[in-house]
């Protein structure tokens, strides 16, 4: 024991540097955050939430930004929610654990969760733009433009499609907390498997589906990259609709802090707007922590 | 509902039947629409994402594909001009770097250039290719296939000016910019994460645990322009008044930044691996009388080093096309130089910036295009070794084959 005491101290000392890289990353996350809320503080407002940009972009509130962020994950919850979830049904309840079908579609999942995000928003100009809404002025219009441009619902879309693997990744690990005993004696009463899994099987993993839900709406109401040429805007003067270019937050912050001749004047706006991006995402991934704890506490009971 | 006539047939079958066959007797006992069609649906539904990733590749080759619809016309003069433009862009250093500034000096530089070729005896490629950019610019038509030989000429080279008389697409700069980046955010990123992993799998009590876990999630939702935001206007200022370098928005502010961004993923793929990884390696390690960071360092660590490289790999996908940081911290000039206090621009920023302001259709538009089947191409190679290979490595090493 006691020629243990050089290599207890060499141990401390290692267990120590590992330590302080812990406390690093935190150090990092909070004087961001302190930084962010502290410079952003002073501007936030009910005003400045709820008004319209004045005097050229550098007086007045983001309302637009924060309506057109708030359309924006509605429409592409709309979509990739349900989407999302019967996908990661079929991984859990259909598919056979080691079969080649269930192991590509789980590669495929995976390969969209780290394909970046600007490739999105070239898939989405190439594909929804282009093609589709190309297509619909043609065939509709007569080849006048209104859908072949960027607009709200093709960001929206294309913004789905992103966080698309975020919902099947969280609804499928909370279908796997759903025990299997429930499921069988679910079978064993007589009901079919398809009502076994709306009675049962999915009402036990609402929670989860919750958590995949919110944790989409943080990823979409963040991301800039795939809507900065299928949809986002400098500035729109009225609210919009779902053929309109539109405002958001995250794309408005990267505006004014390098697109714009005077931004030293718009600095305030720009922390006011950093710091609501900031809260919003932070407070919706908070809860999605929170929720998932829960269901993994749930699980290890 | 459905139980009477199964009960009933289950009683006129054999009573030796097990569970699972009479499960089986209540699913095919009558069609229901309603099940038939869900499952039909849910099962078409489940090859969604796999059609996505098919469609990114149609649709985002097919935009950048009119680039190469001219090259079996070039091949007979392809030699000819790669030679010319290497030595356009190797012959001239100080033209070069005014080219990289700014685009309005693009005049002097062509004309420089210019003279060069006429220098090299080149003149008659020369003005073709002068030509063709001026119909690019004024035409705005990718069909025209003296466009595309002039931008496929260019392609290799390390000067990046989309935007002049003369647009030149030299993408090397961009991808030497991009692995800059990429080499600095990791060398910052990667031990801070594997360490902070190794510290929370090993070391940690739980109410470190508590805290560290749920911090880097919330790192990971930090929104990637929030980071950029925090780069631009605090790291940025801060990283100068600590090293006194001259260019404020440097590779190594956005380095930094992207490091950041990439901390999350690093973090928990290690931590995964590392949690994988047997209690019994543990104990033995322990057994045979190593202390607890020896059996972390040359037991845990080891075992779990091809998660580890897959984390790594995943970082520098991140890393790789990671656009709003790139976009706002990192200076966006076209440099081709190692010197890590110099700006530089990504080949995610640059279709980022540029996507927004080209004509459909056009050369840089397909170039644009070119660079995001990069961008792809790469990360899913890197997302494929990291799912096939490494995981399998991982696993045969834990179970001691």
């Amino acid at each position: 024991m006691i020629n243990n005491f050089k290599k207890d101290i060499k141990g401390f000392v290692i267990e120590g540097i590992t330590m302080v890289s812990a406390l690093i990353i935190i150090a990092i996350v909070i004087i961001m955050l302190s930084v962010i809320i502290i410079g952003g503080k002073s501007q936030l407002s009910w005003e400045f939430l709820t008004s319209f940009p004045t005097e050229g972009m550098t007086k007045g509130g983001i309302f637009p930004a924060i309506y057109g962020t708030a359309l924006l994950v509605i429409i592409m919850s709309i979509a990739a929610v349900p989407f999302g979830t019967i996908t990661a049904i079929y991984l859990t309840e259909y598919a056979k654990e080691n079969s080649i079908i269930a192991k590509t579609i789980r590669f495929a999942v995976r390969t969209l969760a780290v394909i970046p995000s600007i490739i999105y928003g070239l898939f989405g100009l190439g594909f929804f733009i282009k093609f589709v809404g190309g297509g619909v002025d043609g065939m509709f219009f007569g080849g006048q433009l209104k859908w072949g441009q960027p607009n709200l619902l093709w960001a929206s879309l294309t913004m789905s499609l992103l966080t698309l693997p975020v919902v099947i990744v969280s609804v499928e690990e909370a279908l796997k907390t759903v025990p299997q005993d429930l499921r069988a004696a679910s079978l064993a009463l007589g009901a079919t498997k398809w009502q076994t899994i709306r009675k049962v099987v999915i009402p036990g993993s609402l929670s989860g589906i919750m958590t995949g839900t919110i944790l989409a709406v943080s990823r979409g109401a963040g991301e800039v990259a795939p809507i900065l040429f299928t949809g986002a805007a400098y500035y729109i003067a009225t609210l919009p609709g779902l053929s309109d270019q539109f405002m958001v937050l995250g794309y408005h912050i990267y505006v004014l802090t390098t697109q714009s001749a005077n931004v030293d004047q718009t600095l305030p706006i720009q922390f006011g707007t950093t710091c609501v991006l900031l809260l919003l995402t932070f407070m919706l991934n908070m809860s999605a922590v929170i929720l998932r704890y829960r269901i993994r506490k749930k699980k290890n009971r | 509902m459905s139980k009477e006539p199964s009960k009933k047939k289950n009683t006129s079958k054999n009573f030796a039947a097990n569970s699972e066959l009479s499960r089986i007797d209540i699913t095919q006992k009558k069609f229901r629409i309603g099940d038939y069609l869900a499952e039909k649906i849910i099962n078409g539904v489940a090859f969604l994402s796999i059609t996505i990733i098919v469609l990114i590749f149609i649709f985002v080759f097919r935009e950048a594909f009119p680039i190469f619809s001219t090259s079996k016309e070039l091949k007979t003069a392809k030699t000819e001009n790669i030679i010319q433009a290497a030595q356009e862009t190797y012959g001239d250093a100080t033209d070069q770097a005014k080219v990289k500034f700014t685009e309005t000096y693009g005049d002097v530089a062509d004309s420089t250039t210019a003279k060069k070729s006429i220098q090299l005896s080149t003149q008659a490629t020369d003005t073709a290719s002068a030509n063709a950019a001026k119909k690019t610019y004024t035409v705005s038509a990718g069909s025209g296939s003296d466009d595309n030989k002039s931008a496929l000429k260019t392609l290799v080279t390390t000067e990046w000016v989309p935007v002049s008389d003369r647009p030149r697409y030299g993408v090397l700069a961009l991808i030497i910019g991009t692995f800059k980046i990429t080499l600095i955010s990791m060398l910052f990123a990667a031990p801070l994460a594997i360490l902070a992993a190794l510290y929370t799998a090993m070391f940690a009590n739980k109410k470190m645990k508590e805290i560290i876990k749920p911090t880097i999630e919330l790192l990971a939702g930090f929104p990637s322009v929030v980071i950029g935001f925090f780069a631009l206007m605090v790291l940025a200022t801060f990283l100068q008044e600590v090293f006194h370098y001259e260019t404020r928005l440097n590779s190594f502010v956005g380095g930094i930044a992207m490091g950041i961004a990439a901390i999350p993923i690093i973090f928990t793929i290690t931590e995964d691996a590392l949690t994988a990884v047997p209690k019994s390696f543990y104990e033995a390690s322990l057994a045979i009388g190593a202390s607890k960071w020896q059996t972390a360092f040359f037991v845990i660590l080891p075992a779990a080093t091809p998660g580890i490289f897959a984390a790594i790999l995943l970082g520098i996908g991140r890393v790789f096309g990671e656009t709003m940081i790139a976009l706002m911290a990192t200076g966006n000039a076209a440099q081709m130089d190692l010197n890590p206090f110099t700006s530089v621009r990504t080949l995610a920023a640059t279709i980022g910036a540029e996507m927004a302001e080209v004509v459909f259709g056009d050369t840089h538009y397909n170039v644009l295009f070119l660079i995001g089947s990069m961008l792809f191409i790469f990360t899913f190679i890197l997302n494929a070794i990291a799912e096939f290979y490494v995981k399998g490595k991982l696993m045969k090493r834990i179970q001691g084959k």
